[in-house]
């Protein structure tokens, strides 16, 4: 069953069609990619996913409801989280500190005032942030100050505070961008691990066709705003088109 | 302590030693000496010292945690001044109601300005906050005159009906505000050889409250309340993709600050019974974003030293004349003293707004934490000179 539904969206930034006719289904409990070659639209899509922007025309349903016209932390309420291409975390806090925002806000994003309670003292979220950071394998680091850690950390913090909320969807926008190569390895098996244990749906755009043929069971490829074609990894290896899209005509 | 790790209970504990023994600590030169006039002990100061670390610590809690430079934070305390006025001229002298609808009064109006102004960050919620700011003050001065005494501000009458209390005393003077028979201005000397001691019931009054004022901040500070307004701080579109929807935490940290700007407005009305719009003009609202950045916004105690710098200054070296020069410099030969007294002039009496320029330039350059980090690196330099002191001895152990 289909957890996202991308319908006909289309997109224009005044003379340029970013995105035309582009349909999308993400099947519950894959590992869906979204590869193309620069400037396919990828991230402008992924943007209309999560409310940062509006398509002009179509419609994105997620699990049966559209989230067209809704704001970011609405979206998100819904039970999509998000990965930035840079890291979005925290910085001037702690690394403990910024697992315990996502564990404190749980999903709903309701306003919770607690202005006297001491933050350490609210047990289950403390160990919930806990749990995740052992999960994540940052125990040793809860004290640091988040900005200073290394990309890698960084990117796997981000990973944890968005798993923290317990999201059905997970979209992850280049993970390993910028990464050096021991960091990208951790991170694919990070991502591997999560598919494997946790009920979760994960859509990835990147670039890196090794991480791509290493995690995706789907693979949908897009070029000049709109898919070329979807299948299963090992048909798009072999596709034509798809090297057309990428090396040019000879190749 | 009180629910405090130690580390707060120490700074709470600090404070509670400086405001309690501040009529020691403020007044360490002898009557009657070369040096009393830098005596900072006597109670309009020491109150005003008080009040307007109130005034800080609240700002602090909006400007220091979300990073919302609020431009506008005099409009509270005038608010509060006057809705502490009203209360003294209907109701009665007691200063508990005056401070509960100033407090109540000023937090209704934040929550109106806030609502509005949050809706933009960065520079645009600063001259929103500006706006209105000066819009009260333009109002409190001129159209709404019956309410707020205009010009002259708003003054305590004898025949105000004070419901509660009288509206004259037995001698047909107008009361004065006191809390159940103490009156605020009532002090007592003591006297220890030269030195004299002023205890006054008005700064004790304000001290207690600024220290319970501290405690709350503490708390706030340490809470997960404190902690999503860091939150905000640092990445707000972190903060949206997590669900959650800043503007509430915002509003809501608008209004405690609002209403301690609003406290401390009720509690200057209640030292000194009357209010007037100045109180409410930019300048004042540009003073208390001194204070906190002097004192080191952010952190805990930093606004509370950054008012008493700031309040010391205005009150200790605008008294200097340059007849007080010329007795210090008089050692000099004339020419040279004449000379050394024209350098220092422009820094003193009316110039002490450019002591405290060259004072804030200073510490915004040097120590961008403020007085906080002053004090933060005197306290690691000492530390290390200690280590380097062991150091030696172990280091020289393996070479044998």
């Amino acid at each position: 069953m289909a957890i996202l539904e991308v319908k006909d969206v289309g997109k224009r930034f005044g003379g340029l069609q970013a995105l035309s006719d582009v349909q999308l289904s993400v099947k519950e409990n894959s590992v869906h990619a979204i590869i193309g070659p620069n400037g396919a639209g990828k991230s402008t899509l992924l943007n209309c996913l999560v409310g940062k922007l509006i398509p002009d025309t179509g419609s994105v349903m997620f699990d049966g409801q559209s989230v067209l016209g809704r704001s970011p932390h609405e979206i998100n309420q819904m039970g999509i989280s998000r990965v930035f291409q840079t890291p979005e975390i925290f910085g001037d806090l702690s690394v403990m500190e910024n697992m315990m925002i996502p564990c404190f806000a749980r999903r709903d994003g309701a306003f919770r005032m607690h202005a006297i309670e001491d933050m350490m003292s609210e047990k289950d979220i403390v160990e919930k942030a806990e749990a995740m950071l052992e999960d994540m394998n940052m125990a040793d680091k809860r004290e640091m100050h988040a900005a200073s850690m290394s990309r890698g950390d960084k990117r796997r913090l981000e990973i944890g505070m968005c798993l923290a909320q317990e999201p059905r969807l997970l979209l992850l926008d280049e993970p390993t961008a910028g990464m050096a190569r021991a960091d990208t390895n951790n991170t694919i098996d990070l991502l591997k691990q999560i598919s494997d244990e946790r009920d979760i749906t994960i859509a990835i755009i990147e670039h890196d066709m090794h991480v791509v043929f290493s995690l995706a069971n789907r693979i949908t490829v897009l070029a000049q705003g709109t898919p070329l074609v979807e299948d299963n990894p090992e048909n798009i290896r072999g596709n034509p088109k798809v090297r057309e899209a990428y090396l040019g005509e000879a190749g | 302590m009180l629910g405090l790790k130690k580390k707060d209970a120490t700074l709470l504990l600090i404070v509670i030693g400086l405001t309690m023994f501040a009529p020691f600590i403020l007044n360490p030169f002898p009557d009657g000496s070369a040096m009393a006039q830098f005596n900072a002990g006597y109670p309009d100061l020491m109150q005003r010292f008080v009040i307007f670390g109130i005034f800080a610590i609240g700002f602090n809690i909006l400007f220091g945690l979300t990073g919302y430079l609020s431009f506008g934070h005099a409009a509270f305390l005038g608010i509060g001044s006057y809705s502490a006025v009203w209360m003294f001229k209907l109701l009665s002298m007691n200063v508990i109601p005056a401070i509960l609808l100033a407090m109540v009064m000023s937090g209704l109006f934040a929550l109106l300005i806030g609502f509005i102004s949050l809706r933009r960050s960065g520079i645009y919620f600063s001259i929103l906050t500006l706006a209105f700011a000066q819009m009260m003050f333009a109002l409190a001065y001129s159209v709404l005159t019956p309410i707020t005494g205009g010009e002259t501000g708003l003054q305590l009458a004898l025949d105000d009906p004070r419901v509660l209390g009288a509206s004259q005393t037995a001698g047909g003077n107008i009361p004065v505000p006191g809390l159940f028979g103490m009156e605020m201005r009532n002090s007592f000397d003591l006297a220890i050889s030269s030195w004299v001691f002023t205890f006054n019931v008005g700064y004790y009054f304000c001290a207690l409250i600024l220290i319970a004022a501290f405690y709350l901040a503490i708390r706030i500070f340490r809470s997960p309340f404190g902690m999503m307004l860091r939150a905000i701080k640092s990445n707000q579109t972190r903060l949206n993709y997590t669900g959650l929807n800043p503007r509430p935490y915002t509003l809501a940290a608008f209004v405690i600050s609002g209403m301690y700007a609003g406290l401390a407005g009720g509690l200057m009305a209640s030292m000194d019974p009357l209010a007037g719009a100045e109180r409410m003009f930019w300048t004042a609202s540009g003073e208390v974003v001194l204070m906190t950045i002097l004192g080191g916004a952010g952190t805990l105690i930093g606004p509370v030293l950054g008012a008493g710098m700031i309040k010391y200054m205005e009150n200790i070296i605008s008294k200097i004349n340059s007849d007080i020069l010329h007795s210090w410099f008089a050692f000099l030969p004339d020419g040279l003293e004449d000379f050394i007294v024209a350098i220092v002039y422009p820094f003193i009496g009316k110039g002490w707004h450019l002591t405290l320029g060259i004072i804030f330039m200073l510490v915004v350059i040097f120590l961008p934490g403020g007085l906080v980090e002053g004090g933060q690196r005197i306290a690691k330099w000492l530390k290390r000179g200690k280590t380097e002191d062991t150091k030696p001895g172990k280091s020289t152990e393996p070479a044998e």
